[in-house]
């Protein structure tokens, strides 16, 4: 080993654009123009309404898009045991885009011309979501996004709507919590720079934070795939915060909350609704309990609607519903209300019945769709501790 | 300045893990020429072995560092193995073909583990269970050194000195060596050639499975494609400090996790990533050898 042979420089090269390629591979994003002709060619006579659904169903979020997948699929069933919606059966076509947003736009292109789906569902994730609008808008099947909070998403079109709140709401219940039942007054932020939810969500949060007189001592980022952040963290430390406002997703907020208990830093965290997953304290332990995040319901809600839904979908699946799971079954609902509405599954009738969705009672609250086609409903914040998230408070908008 | 020292402690720890997958960039390519792709890999195998040992021998959170041993020594064992086979069946059939088939052959097996991974072990990560848990902190004023970091130093600082003992001290390091200087003259002397490259691949490959277990300790997140960055930046390490130099390798390494953690520390953390190859670059545009690396000359 003492020969250092360097021989081949051109190799070294080589080797190097290889890798090169091999990092952008995965960033190409394959743009497929299809004409709003698909849309139109769908004829409305078949035995079974289709519904495709777009989620991470493996990759390193795979907990949101299965979470949502289980939703979608009890209701689709107890619709169809229900008798379906005028006399059709509904069909369920869920398909992985792995978390990420290319392989989502390819998906949904694939459930639009291929599937020839009435309505689309999906995703959780903003960036993936706003991969996937354009696309629905332009072939004019109408997409509702269960979980996906940023303003954005719904700013592509108007075939395109949510059923949870957005970030300019979830980022101001963070900071009146802390500012309120925290009394907190220094708050560090730690943003994912790599994903619009989180750049969104840190930003309607600092706004709403320092408007109610709070400090933010420091700004850091990290980018989603990281696994140290003792760096970022060792920063924030030498600044004292009373609470670290983490608005990522539960893979790289767990790791956060252990190395920041590892660096000394004894100070809650505080999130959004990307921390709800089991997994969050699976990989974060001891270190997450503590924290505090905003979310779309809580499985302790004693309202009757909740209860019930809880106790049927336990029956079916032996687990207690998350609150993307709640989602996709809202959405789902929403969705067949709207269908139930029209006469002839028309996807722009299904699309105007959606946007004039009123009062509709759903497990995460009432959906009344607003000319933006954003829903207003209240959040919940939970708390982590070691037997699952507790729930602190309720805040309505 | 407290925050400045906690800082290197972390750059330094952070670079103890990418020397010790850079060593096995390091040695496969001072022996064979080829820069193992497929090596990140080899260290997500590791970190998965350590995974189902740990579950299979149902081991619990413990202040005690035997079971991490045990699972240590087991996961280097399965990883070595790997690489075993990795070489038998993917590099030695190519060894007679040019090198860029052989590098070509690399980035496929490196593809071929990632997703063979995602089908068999599930895409989403895992959470690695914590088998070594130090009870306490260590303090001195500001900084902290968490005793699991400095028992992962502890370990990859000892695992490197065992690797410079069999290299300089051993006859297989001997023939080791005999044989990155040519194969040819190495096997007229009687030294089995394919036998000692073997022995390399799976020497490189045990560190990396080591690498991952202890990764899986400090950052308790594991997944199949967790290879694919720790493998680039080892491999930019190995290449900074002079690929085939063993001493480069570890330097190299150690110097990228300091540059990456004042990078991020007290610039921009976004550049993270891109200062990695940034560095690459320019090494291969002013000093291709690296470091450490000697010069030789182009035989035509």
């Amino acid at each position: 080993m003492k020969a250092l042979k360097l021989t081949n420089r051109s190799n070294l090269i080589l080797a190097t654009l290889l890798v090169t390629a091999g990092i952008f591979n995965t960033s190409c994003t394959k743009e497929e123009n299809k004409s709003p002709e698909i849309a139109k060619a769908q004829t409305p006579q078949s035995e079974e309404i289709k519904i495709g659904l777009v989620g991470s169903l493996t990759g390193g979020q795979a907990s949101f898009g299965q979470s949502t997948q289980k939703g979608a699929e009890f209701a689709v069933n107890e619709i169809n045991n229900g008798g379906g919606v005028a006399g059709k059966k509904l069909k369920l076509i869920s398909l992985d885009d792995q978390g990420k947003p290319e392989e989502a736009a390819t998906v949904v292109t694939r459930l639009i011309s291929q599937d020839k789906v009435t309505a689309i569902l999906g995703e959780v994730a903003s960036s993936i979501s706003l991969a996937m609008a354009p696309i629905a808008q332009k072939n004019k099947i109408p997409m509702i996004t269960p979980s996906s909070t940023n303003p954005k998403v719904t700013e592509i079109g108007d075939f395109i709507f949510r059923v949870c709140f957005i970030d300019p709401f979830q980022g101001s219940v963070m900071a009146k919590f802390a500012t309120e039942d925290l009394k907190i007054k220094k708050v560090a932020v730690l943003t994912d720079v790599k994903n619009d939810y989180s750049v969104g969500l840190a930003q309607f949060f600092k706004d709403k934070f320092t408007s109610l007189g709070g400090k933010i001592v420091v700004e850091q980022s990290y980018s989603a795939g990281d696994m140290d952040f003792k760096s970022q963290l060792t920063s924030i430390k030498a600044k004292n915060p009373d609470a670290i406002y983490v608005p990522g997703y539960y893979t790289e907020v767990a790791l956060i909350a252990r190395q920041a208990k590892g660096l000394g830093l004894n100070v809650p965290l505080m999130g959004g609704d990307g921390w709800d997953s089991p997994k969050l304290q699976e990989i974060g332990g001891k270190a997450i309990e503590g924290s505090y995040f905003s979310s779309h319901y809580s499985a302790e809600d004693k309202s009757p609607i909740v209860q019930e839904f809880i106790e049927k979908f336990k029956k079916t699946y032996g687990i207690v519903p998350d609150a993307l799971t709640a989602l996709g079954y809202d959405a789902v609902k929403v969705l067949v209300e709207a269908m139930k509405r029209t006469d002839n599954l028309d996807t722009t009738k299904i699309r105007n019945e959606i946007a004039s969705t009123k009062n509709y009672q759903g497990v995460t609250g009432l959906i009344t769709i607003d000319e933006k086609r954003n829903p207003v409903k209240s959040a919940v914040v939970l708390k982590v501790v070691s037997t699952g998230f507790k729930y602190q408070t309720t805040v309505n908008p | 300045m407290s925050e400045f020292l906690q800082h290197v402690i972390n750059g330094v720890s952070l670079g103890s893990i990418y020397a010790l997958i850079a060593l096995g960039y390091t040695m496969v390519f001072g022996i064979l020429g080829l820069i193992n792709f497929a090596h990140g890999e080899v260290y997500m195998l590791g970190a998965f072995s350590g995974y189902y040992f740990s579950r299979w021998f149902h081991l619990q959170e413990s202040s005690s560092p035997s079971g991490l041993f045990l699972v240590l020594a087991l996961s280097m064992a399965t990883s070595g193995l790997a690489g075993f086979i990795i070489e038998r069946l993917a590099y030695r059939p190519l060894r007679q073909s040019p090198r860029i088939n052989l590098l070509i052959t690399a980035v496929g097996v490196s593809l071929f583990l990632q997703f063979s991974g995602q089908v068999i072990f599930g895409a989403d990560p895992q959470s690695f269970p914590q088998i070594y848990q130090p009870a306490e902190q260590w303090n001195f004023g500001d900084i902290s050194i968490n005793p699991l970091q400095a028992t992962v130093l502890g370990i990859s600082i000892g695992l490197m000195a065992l690797l410079q003992f069999i290299i300089y001290f051993t006859r297989f390091g001997r023939a080791m060596r005999a044989v990155s200087f040519d194969h040819n003259l190495a096997s007229l002397m009687g030294i089995p050639t394919n036998q000692i490259i073997s022995f390399t691949f799976v020497l490189g490959s045990a560190l990396a499975g080591a690498a991952g277990v202890l990764v899986g300790l400090i950052y308790p997140r594991i997944e199949p494609l967790m290879g694919v960055m720790p493998g680039l930046k080892a491999f930019v390490s190995a290449v900074l400090g002079g690929i085939g130099s063993i001493v480069g390798a570890v330097v190299g390494a150690i110097t990228l996790g300091l540059a990456e953690e004042f990078l991020v520390g007290y610039w921009k953390p976004s550049y993270r990533d891109a200062l990695a190859f940034a560095v690459l670059i320019l090494i291969l545009l002013f000093k291709p050898t690296g470091l450490f690396g000697k010069k030789t000359s182009e035989k035509v």
